[in-house]
């Protein structure tokens, strides 16, 4: 049952082949085993997921059933849910239980589905290699030296090694598509505004994007279903009409018109990477696709402009926790300001606090303007990119991250080697476009390679439509690591 | 671009973050290794062309002034770190 898709676990659960208590209690069963190993989980509640088992098992005799209804599924640790504890991978949080439910929780709990436990992830969602996090790194399922990627690396790991049947993540610069690529799995950034922040705790506003990871491009149309939606308490929640983000699944690829960004395949681009990517995009060709070569000129500068606009944001969002309503205070200090600054100091992380120093200077008095001004004009020429690149081709093809998954503490205490590694993803969010990652095949050492698909705003069904086919014509996607 | 020891110094105070010496050495060398990176785009040439924050280019919606939330204190302050008769305490601010 753990290898089948969620239509299929979905059909199962309506024609009572399994009950939503047994399929729960298998992933807790697998979790309690393979999990101490892994460390995919920060917070386990059994006895809550049980019990959401058992009302999704009286929903589901009653029929009134919606496709995820008795399906367990992860979130990652940023998303409040009311009654469970919920840390964002910070020590700042860890005994923070929240009182509400984030609007992608509610979406989650309306339909009926389980929520198996709360994922391991980069403290704030500060990181590519999950190594930040309070609750101690992630091992990648697929060697346990390795990093799961970051900052979703807990939820990715999770579905890799099939400790849930999928899960939520979120992306402020690649943080739900580089941990799918490395760890072999399926992940999707909608457009910003898709789905909303309300209750997902902040990091950037302006490029934070929840969406769902999973082990199919399939699997991802009906989590989306759950998750896309206007919610007025989003300030940024796009009002749309409700989409099935399913309902292309099935079209040929034919006259599929494939951009290549040529920056995107330069001097910094692992040769194993780059080999298995121009391998799949071979297999498009196949599938009638045409291929055309693009540039995005400003590709480069996106890393300098989301190191000042993420920070600067960062700084003023977690300027709220200062050990008065919620969160850690300091066991000791003097008066009002020491207090603060205790309780930051030993509540934060380092690479949160060098963020949040970041973003304090680049926006102190007389560096607005040189810094975060410019930075939000450069972000206007990166968005441009996109335009111009889209008049040309229907979606955009690239790694997803320039190597496989590196060894735990290779990166080092150099925040800059771990900054380049988002090259390729970090645009994306910057232009406010959907974006994901499939599996592709592997590279060194045997570890997964992710193709990432860029698509024009909205066109989400389109770039599932594309990764379906792939998944349909490649088995990449259906190989799991040995545990 | 590097910044030195009374840089770090002011913005630890202004994001209120207490730091030893020795962190701020560290702190110093590292923001400098970043800014250096950040530096590639002070040369840009960005006259003419407008700041985005956001991709769709919303106006900010506007709702009805009235009341929407309910009193939930007791939740609220069930995970708070000291409160006393409804109210959070912190350190003496006026003699």
């Amino acid at each position: 049952m753990i290898q089948s898709s969620l239509t299929q676990m979905g059909a199962a659960l309506r024609a009572k082949k399994i009950s939503s208590v047994e399929l729960t209690q298998n992933y807790l069963d697998r979790i309690s085993t393979l999990n101490p190993a892994l460390n995919a989980y920060i917070t386990l509640n059994p006895e809550v997921s049980l019990e959401q088992a058992r009302a999704a098992d009286v929903r589901l005799a009653a029929g009134k059933t919606d496709a995820l209804t008795g399906i367990p599924i992860a979130q990652k640790d940023i998303f409040c849910a009311k009654g469970w504890r919920t840390t964002c991978g910070s020590k700042m949080l860890h005994n923070f239980v929240s009182p509400y439910d984030a609007h992608v929780i509610s979406q989650f709990n309306s339909a009926g589905a389980i929520n198996l436990g709360k994922t391991n992830m980069d403290e704030f969602a500060m990181g590519s290699s999950n190594e930040t996090s309070y609750y101690g790194t992630v091992k990648n399922p697929w060697d346990t030296a390795r990093v799961p990627g970051g900052s979703s690396g807990g939820t990715a790991a999770a579905v890799a090694a099939r400790l849930c049947a999928a899960a939520t993540g979120t992306d402020t610069g690649g943080s739900i598509r580089q941990p799918a690529a490395l760890c072999g799995i399926s992940g999707l950034k909608p457009t910003y505004g898709v789905v909303s922040r309300y209750g997902m705790i902040a990091f950037a506003s302006s490029l934070d994007q929840a969406g769902p990871m999973a082990r199919s491009a399939e699997d991802l149309a009906l989590l989306l279903n759950t998750m896309a939606g206007f919610d007025e308490r989003d300030s940024t929640s796009l009002q749309r009409d409700k989409e099935d983000y399913a309902r292309d699944l099935v079209k040929p690829l034919n006259g599929l018109r494939i951009g290549l960004p040529k920056e995107f395949f330069a001097e910094g681009l692992g040769s194993d990477v780059a080999q298995t990517v121009e391998t799949s995009i071979g297999e498009y060709k196949k599938l009638g696709a045409t291929i055309v070569d693009i540039s995005l000129p400003n590709t480069k500068l996106s890393i300098p402009v989301y190191y000042v606009l993420a920070p600067a944001e960062a700084s003023s969002n977690l300027s709220r926790f200062d050990g008065v309503r919620y969160g850690y205070r300091a066991p000791e200090y003097t008066d009002l300001a020491d207090m603060y600054e205790k309780s930051r100091a030993q509540g934060f992380g380092a690479e949160v606090k060098r963020r949040i120093m970041i973003g304090t200077y680049v926006l102190s008095h007389g560096y607005y303007d040189a810094y975060y001004l410019q930075a939000q004009k450069i972000r206007r020429l990166i968005a441009q990119d996109f335009v111009e690149a889209f008049k040309q081709c229907d979606v955009i093809m690239g790694p997803t991250s320039p190597s496989t998954a590196f060894k735990l503490g290779e990166k080092g205490d150099d925040p800059v080697q771990m900054y380049l590694s988002d090259i390729y993803t970090i645009a994306v969010n910057l232009a406010g476009l959907p974006g994901m990652s499939i599996p592709c095949g592997f590279g060194a050492n045997n570890m997964p390679v992710g193709l990432q698909i860029i698509g024009n705003y909205f066109d989400e069904a389109r770039m599932l439509n594309v990764a379906h086919q792939f998944q349909l014509a490649t088995d990449w996607h259906t190989r799991a690591p040995k545990l | 671009m590097s910044l030195n020891i009374t840089d770090v110094e002011k913005v630890a105070r202004l994001a209120r973050l207490a730091m030893t010496p020795q962190e701020m050495q560290a702190a110093q060398v590292q923001l400098s290794n970043i800014f250096g990176l950040i530096a590639e785009m002070q040369a840009v040439d960005t006259s003419g062309i407008a700041p985005m924050s956001h991709s769709q280019e919303l106006s900010q919606r506007l709702r009805e002034d009235v009341v929407t939330e309910t009193n939930q204190r007791e939740a609220f302050q069930s995970i708070a770190p000291q409160v006393e008769d409804g109210l959070y305490l912190v350190p003496q601010v006026i003699e």
